[in-house]
């Protein structure tokens, strides 16, 4: 069991944050005037039911919502203060500043381990050699997958099991230094070990970046959460510390979903 | 009987079983038809290859490698200027069909939605089966007209119009087979779209383009109609590619409307060396295709 001392958010710097973020698919309107802060070097969950909205807020953060067909987003997300939608933001320089994981594992197919980890940087022009195989024994360290595959660098990225892909898949996002990663559901594709890897790995991993993270699993959020933030039909029900959301929920509709009275 | 009698388990089940039997026999039935169906399918491949091998193979010899065509009257001869005639016109042809096809079909997968990806779709679809005699006029209108001269320039425009829309249509096939959520990851790495495309989404599918591309050589190959007015033909070796070249089909052709009995025999076993190419194409493809995936 991973021991948690209680953090007080308010002492933290906020490193991202949203502003009333709005968020539709053609009319569908899936996030509402969602304002939340995720405070520097912690974790922050997302939780609520299938289809609540969490899923798109986490992929406006980093501007990859637009990507999709009828897609729109107003409102504010700051990185350090920086509005990332402002005008003459370029969504490429937004997205290396704030990685991200997905919920099922995906290697660049045709790509070893290596050159998986290292993609992002060789894809924006760096050659060195030298630097490139630090970066990628360094990432692949931050993401405890190093030991594993150390010896098989050349390797496809898919020749892994799912847990290694999923790490390697953070491996990859870690290398172009990013001080923000969101993980989107990153453990519901992968078997209880694996799982509990990558929830230790995250606790690591906040010391140096600060995570927000979508979850399915409550136990998950609690585990290793700093922040909770409740989402229920696209709007923010409550956040707060994962200790008070989860001992006292101000609204009683948090209350009644993480006692798992419906979701 | 009582309602609730007739329709207990028991004879539910036994009501089941009594129709195992004919259920048994149509299924016989039907899959014997299927079966005969596909034989009917596939036989005139075979029928056809056999037939080339039967007619073709005692015309086959070093000298049909190797040799020119010999004149009217005199024995021996070969094909060799044919051979590499086709070769010659598959090559350029595919060095304008193969990147303009794949270009296209990139642009289909990734950027192709709207008003202008519907009309490009729909071109590329006509063009498949636009008739390769129009596309021999075409490229008549088009190169041998104003250069006054047939030439295997005007026969590789006319191939690589048959192989754009069939490496096109493939190659935008294969794309939209590399899941979304290899693109979102690429994205979300901060590489730039077309760079992402190109670096992470084409060399993935590589083996897929390679089949789509193969494919359409091995369509090309065997065109004749497009080549009988641009390419026309030619009995020596082609002195360039602004002269007329001689190829395979062209040369089967002339040869087996000829009257001439020594010439038929070429035509089949050129006909055969032909079957054998497109066959050997094709069979590649599938290794190339098993080992991709």
């Amino acid at each position: 069991m991973i021991s948690k001392q209680p953090v007080d958010a308010t002492l933290a710097p906020v490193e991202l944050e949203t502003r009333n973020l709005q968020a539709w698919f053609g009319d569908f309107h899936a996030v509402k005037g969602v304002s939340l802060a995720a405070p520097r070097n912690l974790v922050t969950a997302l939780i609520g039911p299938s289809g609540c909205g969490k899923s798109t807020f986490i992929r406006c953060l980093n501007r990859l919502h637009e990507e999709v067909e009828g897609a729109r987003v107003s409102g504010e997300v700051r990185l350090e203060g920086d509005d990332i939608y402002a005008r003459g933001k370029d969504p490429v320089a937004v997205r290396r500043k704030i990685g991200m994981v997905f919920q099922k594992p995906n290697p660049f197919p045709g790509l070893s381990i290596q050159e998986n980890v290292v993609a992002g940087l060789r894809l924006a022009g760096v050659r060195n050699r030298v630097v490139l195989n630090e970066v990628a024994e360094k990432s692949l360290r931050q993401a405890a997958l190093w030991d594993e595959v150390k010896d098989k660098l050349k390797a496809p990225g898919t020749s892994l099991s799912g847990g290694q892909q999923q790490r390697l898949c953070i491996a990859r996002a870690l290398a172009v230094a990013p001080p923000v990663l969101l993980m989107d559901e990153p453990t519901s594709a992968l078997d209880p070990i694996s799982t509990a890897k990558i929830e230790e790995l995250v606790l690591d991993l906040k010391k140096e970046v600060t995570v927000v993270m979508v979850t399915h699993n409550m136990q998950q959020a609690a585990r290793v959460s700093d922040r909770t933030a409740f989402f229920l039909l696209g709007e923010l029900v409550e956040s707060g510390d994962t200790s008070t959301i989860f001992t006292n929920p101000r609204d009683t509709r948090t209350e009644q979903y993480i006692t798992g009275r419906f979701g | 009987m009582s309602p609730s009698t007739r329709s207990s388990p028991l004879r539910v089940r036994e009501l089941l079983s009594r129709k195992d039997k004919p259920r048994k026999l149509k299924n016989a039935l039907l899959l014997g038809l299927l079966a005969l169906a596909s034989i009917v399918a596939v036989l005139p491949l075979f029928a056809v290859f056999l037939y080339a091998l039967k007619q073709g193979i005692s015309g086959l010899s070093v000298d049909f490698f190797t040799r020119l065509p010999a004149p009217v009257g005199e024995t021996g001869g070969g094909m060799a200027n044919a051979l590499l005639g086709t070769g010659i016109l598959l090559g350029l042809a595919s060095l304008v069909g193969v990147p303009v096809g794949v270009v296209t079909g990139v642009y289909l997968s990734e950027f192709g939605r709207g008003k202008v990806a519907a009309l490009v779709r729909f071109s590329v679809d006509v063009m498949t089966s636009v008739p390769s005699i129009i596309v021999g006029l075409f490229a008549y209108a088009l190169v041998v007209i104003p250069m006054k001269r047939f030439s295997a320039w005007a026969g590789a425009v006319a191939l690589a119009i048959v192989m754009v829309p069939i490496i096109a249509r493939a190659t935008e096939e294969i794309l939209k087979l590399v899941p979304v959520h290899v693109r979102e990851a690429g994205l979300a790495l901060g590489i730039a779209r077309w760079k992402m495309i190109l670096r992470i989404v084409l060399p993935g599918s590589l083996g897929g383009i390679t089949t789509g591309v193969m494919l359409a050589v091995a369509r090309a190959a065997g065109e004749t109609a497009p080549l009988l007015f641009t390419a026309f033909n030619n009995q020596f070796w082609s002195r360039g590619l602004d002269q007329p070249i001689a190829s395979l089909p062209v040369q089967i052709y002339t040869y087996a409307i000829s009257p001439y009995e020594e010439w038929h025999e070429q035509a089949w076993a050129g006909a055969f060396v032909l079957i054998c190419f497109v066959l050997a194409i094709n069979l590649l493809t599938r290794l190339l295709l098993r080992r991709s995936v």
